[in-house]
């Protein structure tokens, strides 16, 4: 009874949760002393088998197809679901992620099963997997079990799993998987990449976030230097949003994205409850605000009371310093 | 065009949560809303109604007090309700679905709408489990949405940009915030919904026996987390005070 992990990847890369499930896969399989697979799906995506291999997975099921080049959810489903019925899995895990999330749900259901979504722990109790997984944006936690349905599935949370070092020369067995898309209703008439250079606001570990307190559009550069020297994502609350000044998809919070960077450097942000639910899980919190009673005050670990337009140019020039010094 | 419109009663994004001492979310006196994503579904649905004709029925599976729920909907300008109560020992999402894709199949639908995500168990999996249930395609965080000779044409948010894509009706849709700015119920609306039809039903009234919508998932335990401790406010003049903070991050918290 098999561990699956989804093995995600875009532009012919791994994204960086597929090898956070797999750090994990490999302890929980160790643990139960079953085998570790990933499911490699797409076109000319072979070469990601070696990497999952070093990262843990005993075997790769690759799934190669023409159709499969894009994600669909009927290709990719229809290829998934048909895989776990034949071999039976005892779970299947993915990313919390916009393509994980659409894939779990719509696998679930075709294997009559159980799904914990946005996990932020796993566990086995008993030798069974017990997921931890966070309600109300966070303001409670359940812990959840799939006792009885097979596969149990589950999409973790990126950015809060720890990926460990990969085995230079581990290999897996990789293993041609039937790759029928069958009929895929969805047609993709255009993809619409912004070209960024920036991490993904859920995988960053380092965002620079700003709300009303920046004042119009124009000031996002003064986030986006910062974020340059940091080589961090750049976020923003509801209001920088709703204002127009920022596109929807840098929303962090209730009805945005939910984030757990190492480091979330709040710059204007007052500290809404909802703008909280989106980031209250970052290692550290940072606030700068020139109110000193901003509810954000209530939650960061280090705060400055100040006017953002002094204090966040003055922070880029402070940590180009020091990384500086260190490049020499 | 007959649009259906999924619709949950969330508890406020406001509310605050505490846990009872039989170890369940205490719901009492938390004042409840419409899931904030399926008021960008019900609207979208009245906009395609405008413009295309048709009739919007919103449905829902909760207790009696999810009426208010289907009730702002009625107001905002929906035709027709119908309420699933289900008052069942457990429930997850799989049994959710079961029920409310059994309801749907009752009705006449072109189009089904619902938000991506319900903020409460934030688990963004019902809407779709009733499109694979009915044997329906699926379009996800949908931002915009155009249906036109027997089509939908949806633009979906996907990591690092946005991606359109074309289903054949009928389809199962899922709104994302950005998708459009829903009205508020005028007063008008609001004298007019209750004379609006609310039909009600409950799982067995719909064929369904205990069996049938047995949860998949089991929840073991809930837990409130433990409360970040106010931090530093580090002290000083701005440039001060960033050369502080800067070190703190290195030295204290080793995160730069
Ligand atoms: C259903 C629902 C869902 C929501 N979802 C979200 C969500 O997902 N994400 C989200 O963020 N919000 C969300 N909100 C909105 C939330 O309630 C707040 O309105 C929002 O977060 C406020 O954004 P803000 O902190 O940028 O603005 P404000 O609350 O106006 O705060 C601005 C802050 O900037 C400070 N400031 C101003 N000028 C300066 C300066 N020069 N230097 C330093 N500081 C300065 C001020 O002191 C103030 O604290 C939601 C609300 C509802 C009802
Ligand atoms: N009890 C329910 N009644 C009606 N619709 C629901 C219910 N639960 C979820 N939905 C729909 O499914 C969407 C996603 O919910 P969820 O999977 O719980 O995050 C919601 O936005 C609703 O459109």
């Amino acid at each position: 009874m098999a561990i699956w992990i989804y093995a995600e990847h875009k532009n012919g890369q791994l994204k960086k949760v597929t090898l956070e499930l797999l750090s994990e896969g490999r302890k929980l399989a160790g643990q139960l002393n079953e085998e570790l697979a990933a499911v490699l799906i797409g076109k000319d995506v072979a070469a990601l088998a070696a990497t999952l291999g070093e990262y843990g997975a005993d075997k790769v099921y690759l799934a190669e197809n023409d159709a499969l080049e894009n994600y669909t959810t009927d290709g990719y489903t229809n290829v998934l679901a048909a895989l776990a019925k034949e071999q039976q899995p005892a779970a299947i895990l993915l990313g919390c992620t916009v393509q994980g999330r659409d894939l779990a749900a719509q696998v679930a259901q075709r294997l009559g099963t159980g799904l914990c979504t946005d996990c932020t722990g796993l566990e086995l109790a008993d030798g069974r997997l017990v997921f931890t997984r966070p309600i109300y944006a966070g303001k409670a936690f359940v812990k959840a079990a799939v006792p009885e349905a097979r596969p149990a599935m589950a999409t973790v949370r990126p950015n809060v799993l720890g990926v460990t070092a990969p085995q230079a020369g581990r290999s897996a067995e990789v293993i041609k998987a039937d790759a029928q898309p069958g009929d895929i209703r969805q047609v993709i008439k255009d993809i619409v990449c912004q070209i960024s250079t920036r991490p993904e606001l859920t995988e960053a570990d380092i965002i620079v976030s700003g709300g009303r307190g920046m004042k119009g559009p124009e000031n996002y550069k003064l986030l986006d230097e910062l974020a340059d020297v940091l080589g961090a994502a750049v976020g923003a609350s509801r209001a920088a949003v709703d204002a127009g000044w920022v596109p929807q998809s840098m929303q962090v919070g209730q009805t945005g994205k939910t984030v757990s960077p190492v480091l979330y450097i709040a710059c204007g942000i007052s500290g809404a409850i909802q703008h909280l639910a989106g980031m209250s899980s970052s290692k550290c919190i940072v606030a700068i605000n020139k109110d000193p009673e901003a509810n954000i005050f209530k939650v960061a670990d280090y705060g400055v009371v100040g006017d953002l337009f002094e204090v966040v140019p003055l922070l880029t020039a402070e940590f180009k310093k020091m990384l500086d010094k260190e490049q020499c | 065009m007959k649009i259906v419109v999924c619709l949950k009663q969330t508890f406020d994004t406001e509310a605050k949560i505490t846990i009872n001492p039989d170890g369940k979310i205490n719901d009492q006196g938390v004042s409840l809303i419409m899931n904030p994503y399926d008021e960008f579904a019900v609207e979208e649905a009245l906009r395609l109604q405008e413009k295309n004709g048709g009739e919007v029925t919103v449905v829902s599976v909760g207790g009696a007090k999810a009426q208010d729920a289907l009730r702002q909907a009625l107001a905002m300008g929906a035709d027709k309700a119908v309420l699933v109560t289900a008052e069942l020992a457990a429930m997850d999402e799989y049994s959710t679905a079961t029920i409310l894709a059994k309801a749907i199949a009752g009705l006449e639908y072109d189009l089904i709408i619902g938000g991506f995500r319900a903020v409460d168990d934030g688990s963004a999996q019902v809407a779709g489990r009733v499109a694979e249930i009915l044997g329906l395609p699926v379009v996800n965080v949908v931002t915009k949405l155009e249906v036109a000779d027997g089509k939908a044409l949806a633009t979906r948010e996907i990591e690092g940009g946005s991606e359109v894509v074309e289903v054949p009706l009928p389809a199962v849709i899922t709104a994302q915030k950005g998708l459009n700015e829903p009205r508020y119920p005028s007063m008008k609306g609001i004298m007019k919904a209750k004379k609006k039809p609310m039909e009600k039903k409950d799982p067995a009234g719909l064929g369904l026996d205990a069996a049938a919508v047995a949860a998949r998932v089991c929840a073991l335990e809930y837990f409130l987390p433990a409360p970040r401790a106010a931090g530093k406010i580090i002290p000083g003049e701005p440039a001060e005070a960033t050369a502080a903070l800067v070190r703190a991050l290195r030295e204290e918290a080793r995160i730069i």
